[in-house]
């Protein structure tokens, strides 16, 4: 493997992922998370060398398919003490702050 | 260590009115207040819930009602399994004083079977870490040597059995996180079957490989934990159709004829004590007429990989509920984009935002294949592996952790060799197959060795039936 660990993921990546994440990065945590995630990928370059062309893609222990509830009308949660635990809540709702972003 | 007494013998004590479910309580919430400040097994300690759980067990008894077979016995719940009006943190910010508006299927269960809840247990933040240290709020210290790590991420309920705090206790064990610290704390934890023990009300880390477990002072207690949690849940759509397990029936039977998987090609790097009680472990087995069989597990060694891969992947997708909108914290701001990112930074720590991090990164454009498919592969080879083995084998056997339980601080700063302590748990998860930790004398320092035992798919009956037998010739450990 020629490549040197930081060459397996860049601050840039690290900050894009950080965004598609919903997370505020600082600078010092874009550079921590890059070594971090580097020395991770590098270790889980172990699989690369494996031939996986053949094998079926595993996604669940125990296959179960279409399970579905029978079609009867049940109580759901209780909608005031949902929205008393929520963090801000009007109307029957909850609330939130503007959706349509001052910077897209 | 205090002689901790079991959850059969409290039941039937209470069951046949020689002691009140009220007085049991009493010694724990004692136990609780003399030592709990130096251990931190419990994030919250429920007395009064407790105090009127048993008190309803033991009017039960006096009206001559069945109060169950769990009555008056003291269980501590992980603090990720939803109970209704109770705070349900995941020892995580983001949670802090989050109260859930229902109780998880296992919390329900328990309860009719009488059980009595003394308490919230720590964790690391979401499950994920190994050594209770990620909990936001703060450390659970091993009942054997304060100055140590309880293991992880169910850190908090097996220090609360092993200290005497409950009789019981619920985990969760998404890649051993139940086995590990029952290993280090020294007492019995069982992985089940994936889809066995219902998920419904146990909050989502990584969910095809998230399974609840008890911890106990001992294999029979285990069993009888099992039979009441277990059981098709309408409300859980992974849970499998079939009724509840029968295991007690198991655990008098005799090994002879067994056979024992002896895994040759089994990663290395464990203390030389544990492969010492491992080897012990097989000798045993062997003198009471079971053979021992060898097994090749080549793609075990790629477990790791493929599970820090599909567990974080799949915790990035579940974690992202946590967006300050319907529970838990909010960061307010400008606009909802700014409060999801103000809120998430705010709330989750480094671990949780790590592995959120190569969750998103993985399953991203232009890597998906490179990381996430890769790994489903790898997970399907470690599975044909088992199924191979379990050919020539009833169940293996692996210690359980490489090592005993490591001072506090030792690993926080070197993720890979925190995750390095779940190299024989993890292919157990990525498989769905049941596993379980047995107490099996000590290694280095005096602290316990578990020795593991792993079954295929359902087969829980012969994993119980080896591993009570390991517990009566454990060395030091006979019941």
């Amino acid at each position: 493997m020629p490549e040197t660990p930081q060459a397996r993921i860049s601050p840039d990546a690290v900050a894009k992922v950080a965004r598609l994440a919903r997370l505020d990065v600082t600078p010092a945590e874009v550079d921590r998370l890059t070594n971090q995630l580097a020395g991770m990928l590098e270790h889980f370059a172990d699989i690369d060398a494996l031939d996986l062309a053949a094998v079926e893609p595993m996604t669940q222990p125990y296959p179960l398919v279409n399970v579905m509830r029978d079609d009867v009308v049940k109580p759901g949660l209780d909608r005031d003490e949902v929205l008393a635990v929520a963090p801000a809540a009007e109307d029957g709702r909850f609330r939130v702050p503007p959706i349509i972003g001052l910077e897209g | 260590m205090a002689e901790l007494s079991n959850a059969v013998d409290i039941a039937t004590a209470v069951r046949n009115g020689s002691v009140s479910a009220v007085a049991v309580l009493d010694q724990y919430l004692a136990r609780i207040d003399s030592r709990e400040s130096s251990i931190h097994a419990f994030n919250l300690v429920t007395r009064e819930q407790a105090r009127s759980m048993a008190a309803k067990v033991d009017a039960d008894v006096k009206a001559g009602r069945d109060p169950g077979p769990l009555a008056g016995v003291p269980i501590a719940l992980k603090d990720n399994m939803c109970t209704r009006g109770v705070p349900t943190t995941c020892s995580s910010r983001i949670l802090e004083g989050w109260k859930p508006p229902y109780d998880a299927t296992v919390v329900t269960r328990l309860a009719e079977a009488g059980a009595v809840f003394v308490g919230k247990t720590n964790l690391d933040e979401f499950a994920m870490g190994s050594s209770t240290e990620n909990s936001a709020f703060g450390v659970t210290y091993n009942p054997h040597d304060t100055s140590r790590v309880s293991g992880g991420s169910s850190g908090g309920s097996a220090a609360a059995v092993a200290a005497g705090f409950a009789a019981a206790s619920l985990g969760s064990d998404t890649g051993g996180s139940i086995r590990q610290p029952a290993a280090l704390c020294g007492v019995v934890g069982v992985k089940p079957t994936y889809g066995t023990v219902s998920r419904y009300g146990l909050v989502a880390f990584a969910s095809s490989l998230d399974q609840i477990g008890p911890f106990t002072v001992d294999v029979r207690d285990a069993a009888v934990l099992l039979e009441a949690m277990s059981g098709h849940d309408p409300l859980d759509s992974t849970s499998i159709p079939q009724p509840a397990l029968s295991l007690q029936g198991s655990l008098d039977r005799d090994v002879k004829g067994l056979r024992i998987g002896r895994i040759t090609d089994l990663p290395g790097g464990s203390d030389p004590e544990v492969e010492a009680r491992l080897a012990e472990s097989f000798e045993a087995l062997a003198a009471a007429g079971a053979t021992i069989v060898d097994v090749e597990l080549p793609s075990m060694k790629y477990g790791l990989t493929a599970y820090y891969l599909i567990a974080p992947a799949e915790a990035s997708s579940n974690l992202a509920r946590y967006d300050g909108v319907r529970y838990g914290l909010r960061v307010d701001a400008a606009d909802t984009n700014a409060m999801y990112m103000a809120t998430r930074a705010a709330g989750f720590g480094d671990e949780v935002k790590r592995r959120i991090m190569l969750g998103t990164y993985a399953l991203s454009a232009g890597y998906y294949d490179a990381y996430y498919g890769k790994a489903l592969k790898v997970r399907r080879l470690i599975s044909d592996d088992f199924a191979r083995a379990y050919q020539k084998a009833d169940v293996l056997l692996t210690p359980t952790s490489p090592i005993v339980a490591f001072p506090v601080g030792a690993k926080v700063d070197d993720p890979l060799s925190m995750y390095l302590c779940d190299v024989f748990t993890i292919p157990t998860n990525l498989a769905g197959h049941p596993a379980m930790s047995v107490p099996f004398g000590t290694g280095a320092h005096g602290l316990p060795v578990g020795v593991q035992v792993l079954a295929p798919t359902l087969g829980e009956s012969v994993m119980f039936q080896v591993a009570a037998h390991l517990e009566r010739v454990a060395p030091g450990g006979a019941k």
